[in-house]
């Protein structure tokens, strides 16, 4: 395959992924901004969704605090900002039209129609109302492109690049997720079990869809160690670290089969799951410092972004 | 006159390139007046220098190389032994026929400016196509100034002529414009020119030392060369208003400036290209 | 105007053969069912996915050239002929094109200028001297025909650069076959599918002898060329990698691809890129779709570019008013096909001529001098045509003249039913190292406004599927 195919799938993968995660953050921060808080602190849901967007800068420079409006216009449609809903859409578009005929009519139908659906919104001061409608339609889309390409495609190099950047991206979403929010994770007595931490903690689980997952694993009350243990380090759930890396590791080791070689990106994908499967909860806490775990991962999980950029798409 | 040439191309990279394909015009060839003694293209990476007669006759040198790349120097160097043979040039090597260098290009298309030029000067000079010649040849001189700052090598002669001035290869250019609207085939010529006072500067560095001393010129230089019936080809320098002589040390020709090209390459990734150029024409064989 | 030839309908209201049965479909299918037929091939399209690309824009949509779904019939003896004719020009076409390179012979002996050729910029002195594999430098050609007459076939123009349009040939058979099974089963119609398979069987024969198995790639300018659906739609058919300029690299003169498993030898090279853009080291410095060193790596003899480049001289419009002295100095034939009449205005006793028949005649300017367009007589005004005299008089050798030709009409399915439309005919013509390979029939493109001769899909023009059968 052309690198320059692989590089466009790969792609058109983190930017389905990265306009699907966009939908859940602005739909958890939309959630958290609804509970009452103490008159004197200023609401920081805003804040903490640009940053969980990796646009918190970016934005401040333009607009400098973010107001509610501000936020979902620059995380939802702003043109200025590359990963913006509307900005990932029209890329994915983009790539999916240039490498059309490696693709499944359903999956084309899905990207394309989530584009021109695209159309029908406008930034500008949305209710609350048709923000919900234009979220689920997002999230409907990416769910439509992800199981067409699930029940139609062909396993060879051209689903498997595609699944890699999918779970790149999502890798980096969930760390980052977890890294805006980590201060409220750390095990302070006072404020267990109760107060305005508890819809932190709610809304954590709320960008990654996983509150109800969190319940049948755990049969439990939100507590932040259990949190970050779903988050990080059970397979189980498909948006976990954990799982994200056991399935890089499993389409990087399909590809190396397929070309007969490997490679650094095989290496390092190894190398990282590796640690995370011998890591622990109470390790990450106690020792490491969930910060410091999560920044360190950010890194790393670049770093194979570029080996698998170097050894197939360059 | 015997000339010993050096001509360094050297490219520096801020950010280091991966790879580069280059495609040199830089070899001369010998004619009636024109001998080369020896000549040599130093890389200073390792490649495979691949040689091919282009469609006018000119030597023609290309290579890639790849890996980590923070610049790129290309030295050519030789001695050619020439002779004041008046502009005639003969016993060149001629692949391309005579009517394609009637042929317009987007850097040589007259303009209403050039067109009403050559016809004011074919008036005043007459049918004859060497007085023709040598009068447009003064005529531009007369009308351009030598300015090295106002152009670049991507500029027309239509745009040259119209600012006034320009650079050798942009004094050829208008002249060639010229001739041909005129009908006459004529064609680009890009080589290098001994000049005495330059040469004396850089005598007083030590020539025989490999590094080309910083008084070099830092560009080659550019004529034209017109059909003359009964003649052959034959040299015309707009830019010193005079015909080619044995100080002049001609290299390769085109349709235009980009036909004779010395040096024309791409980089691949990498950026904050820097080019710098450095040419050394002495006099050798001959007692000071 | 003369009255244009019916291709269904002879003036004594019988049909001309091979149309019997269509005639009778027509008779027995009702307007209503008509339109329902039309709107379901437009769905056929979409879902096909052919689409005219209006690329760049923030289009959603879009467009897809109209098509109309009553074919065009042709028997077959009418098409052995016609393709002869073909196989002729294009053979000819070739052995003009090597020999201009070569030891430029024709002009020699004086039949055709020199400066018709050297001046024109599609002459690439790149070429010269250049030995080419098998001596082929148009593999593909699309010959544009018009039809006046039950035996009158004109050529109107060749296309030897990168002609386009077949990718609608073979989309127009597809749809036509999904909803007309009957009629397909019941006529025997040519097949045209084979296409893509002829094509790469040319491209492999035209590779470079250093490479027991080629490998070949299609280059196209990329998504926003007008033409990338029929670029994508035809790497996709032959099995090949469509590739940018930018996939490309030429290391030490050998063409090579980037690709997940490494750099991959190209061989042969079907480019939908124009001369100008290949090597911005050899053509325009400032092209980016191309690949620098590509020039370098065909000189020597490392890939080969189907068409090859220069082609363009051949199918200028100056050059191909000698078509027919082109073919009989060539081939010691006649042509077969027509050309349609041609003053050269460059001849003295033709322009004057010219000068003072400019309202029945169709006066073009020749390529490489601007284009400025044309000028038809019949439908000019006073100022236009004192206009061109003006420029004729001033540069006669940029301008040649035809007279209007009454191209033939086919029944076509218009707003107001059935009606008759000027159309004319691309076949495509391909040139291997082992023989001449056509495809029966071609694309037919139809001018949908009544009394239109303008068949540019771009100038609302539509498309036909050609049947080739037996009467």
């Amino acid at each position: 395959m052309l690198s320059r195919t692989a590089d466009t799938l790969f792609w058109l993968g983190r930017y389905v992924e990265r306009a699907d995660n966009a939908a859940r953050i602005i739909d958890a921060a939309s959630r958290l901004a609804t509970v009452p808080v103490p008159t004197a602190a200023r609401s920081t849901e805003w804040d903490s969704a640009l940053a969980a967007a990796g646009a918190y800068s970016a934005f401040a420079a333009r607009h400098g605090e973010p107001t509610r409006d501000a936020a979902i216009d620059f995380l939802a449609f702003s043109p200025a900002n590359p990963s913006s809903i509307r900005s990932c859409l029209e890329t994915a578009r983009n790539n999916a039209r240039s490498v059309r005929t490696a693709l499944t009519a359903e999956m084309w139908e899905a990207i394309n129609g989530a584009w021109m659906e695209l159309k029908r919104f406008d930034g500008a001061m949305m209710d609350r109302q048709t923000l919900n409608e234009f979220l689920s339609g997002v999230k409907e889309a990416c769910l439509r492109f992800d199981g067409s390409a699930y029940r139609t495609m062909l396993r060879n190099d051209v689903y498997y690049f595609l699944r890699l950047g999918f779970y790149l991206e999502r890798a980096d979403n969930t760390a980052r997720i977890l890294d805006v929010k980590y201060n409220v994770l750390l095990p302070h007595e006072s404020n267990v079990g109760g107060g305005l931490d508890y819809f932190h903690w709610a809304s954590i689980l709320r960008s990654v869809s996983a509150l109800t997952a969190y319940r049948w694993v755990y049969h439990d009350s939100l507590k932040p160690w259990l949190i970050a243990d779903l988050l990080i380090l059970n397979e189980q759930l498909p948006r976990s670290i954990s799982s994200c890396y056991g399935n890089l590791a499993t389409y990087l080791d399909e590809l190396s089969q397929a070309y007969g070689r490997q490679g650094p990106s095989q290496r390092t994908a190894r190398s990282i799951r590796t640690r995370i499967q011998n890591t622990s909860i109470s390790e990450i806490f106690q020792r490491r410092g969930l910060h410091e775990f999560l920044t360190e991962f950010i890194a790393d999980n670049a770093r194979l972004g570029e080996a698998i950029a170097e050894q197939y798409l360059a | 006159m015997r000339l010993r040439i050096q001509h360094e191309t050297a490219y520096r990279y801020a950010t280091p390139a991966n790879r580069a394909i280059q495609i040199l015009r830089l070899t001369p060839r010998g004619h009636q007046g024109q001998f080369v003694v020896n000549w040599r293209i130093d890389v200073d990476r390792d490649c495979r220098l691949q040689t091919t007669i282009d469609a006018f006759g000119n030597r023609v040198h290309s290579f890639t190389v790849d890996g980590r790349l923070e610049g790129l120097t290309i030295i050519a160097e030789g001695e050619v032994e020439t002779q004041d043979m008046s502009g005639i040039v003969r016993d060149q090597v001629e692949i391309a026929p005579v009517g394609l260098f009637l042929r317009e290009t987007p850097l040589t298309a007259p303009d209403e400016a050039i067109k009403a030029f050559a016809d004011d000067v074919a008036s005043e000079y007459g049918p004859n196509p060497l007085n023709l010649f040598h009068g447009l040849m003064l005529a531009i001189r007369e009308r351009m100034r030598f300015d090295v700052r106002a152009t670049d090598t991507g500029t027309s002669a239509a745009k040259a002529f119209a600012e006034g001035h320009g650079v050798c290869q942009d004094f050829a250019h208008v002249f060639i414009a010229a001739a041909r609207h005129l009908g006459h085939p004529a064609r680009y010529v890009g080589g290098y020119l001994f000049q005495p006072a330059i040469a004396q500067i850089q005598s007083q560095g030590d020539s025989s030392q490999a590094q080309i001393p910083a008084a070099a010129q830092d560009a080659g230089h550019a004529w034209a060369e017109a059909m003359v019936g009964g003649l052959g080809w034959v040299g015309f320098d707009p830019a010193n208003g005079m015909s080619p002589t044995d100080a002049y040390v001609r290299v390769a020709i085109g349709l235009d400036y980009l036909g004779a090209a010395p040096v024309r390459g791409t980089r691949y990734g990498g950026g904050g290209e820097e080019l710098s150029v450095r040419i050394l024409v002495t006099e050798t064989g001959r007692r000071r | 105007m003369p009255e244009a030839f019916d291709e269904m309908t002879l003036p004594d209201g019988s049909n001309r053969p091979g149309y019997a049965f269509l005639k009778r479909w027509i008779d027995n299918t009702s307007a209503e069912s008509l339109a329902h037929r039309r709107l379901e091939a437009e769905l056929l399209f979409r879902r096909i996915g052919i689409t005219f690309a209006v690329y760049g824009q923030n289009e959603a949509e879009e467009r897809i050239i109209p098509f109309d779904i009553i074919p065009r019939v042709m028997t077959r003896t009418e098409w052995e002929r016609l393709s002869r004719g073909l196989e002729q020009r294009v053979r000819a076409i070739n052995l003009f094109l090597a020999d201009l390179y070569g030891s430029a012979e024709i002009l020699r002996a004086g039949v055709v200028p020199e400066d018709l050729i050297y001046q024109n910029p599609n002459y690439r002195p790149e070429m010269v001297g250049l030995k080419l594999p098998h001596n082929v430098y148009v593999q593909i050609a699309g010959i544009d025909l018009v039809r006046t007459g039950e035996d009158d076939f004109y050529v109107l123009e060749d296309n030897a650069r990168t002609p386009s349009g077949v990718s609608y040939m073979l989309e127009n058979r597809e749809v036509m076959m999904r909803m007309f099974p009957d009629l397909f089963a019941e006529h025997r119609i040519d097949p045209v599918e084979t296409y893509p398979d002829e094509l790469l069987a040319t491209l492999i024969s035209v590779a470079p002898t250093t490479h027991a198995e080629p490998t070949v790639a299609l280059l196209t300018p990329g998504p926003f060329n007008s033409a990338y659906y029929e670029h994508s739609f035809l790497a996709d058919k032959l099995g090949i990698e469509l590739v940018e300029g930018r996939d490309l690299l030429v290391v030490d003169n050998i063409v090579v691809m980037r690709t997940t498993e490494g750099l991959k030898r190209v061989d042969v090279l079907y480019r939908r890129l124009d001369d100008e853009f290949l090597d911005p080291l050899t053509f325009r410095p400032d092209s980016i779709l191309g690949v620098p060193g590509l020039m370098n790596a065909y000189q020597a003899g490392n890939i080969t570019l189907a068409n090859a480049v220069g082609t363009g001289v051949a199918d200028d419009k100056a050059v191909y008013t000698y078509m027919p002295e082109i073919i009989r100095f060539y081939l010691g034939e006649e042509a077969i096909l027509k050309n349609v009449p041609t003053w050269r205005c460059r001849e003295k006793d033709a322009c004057t001529y010219v000068l003072e028949h400019l309202e029945e005649l169709v006066v073009k300017e020749v390529a490489g001098s601007g284009g400025y367009g044309m000028l038809i007589g019949p439908r000019s005004d006073r100022a236009a045509r004192e206009e061109f005299a003006h420029r004729i008089k001033a540069h006669p050798e940029n301008y040649i003249a035809q007279p209007t030709l009454a191209l033939s009409t086919c029944p076509t399915f218009v707003e107001e039913g059935i009606a008759p439309r000027h159309v004319d005919l691309r076949p495509f013509v391909l040139t291997g190292a082992d023989k001449i390979r056509i495809v029966p029939g071609g694309l037919t493109r139809v001018a949908l406004k009544e009394g239109s001769l303008v068949v540019n899909s771009s100038q609302g023009g539509g498309t036909k599927d050609t049947w080739v059968l037996d009467a």
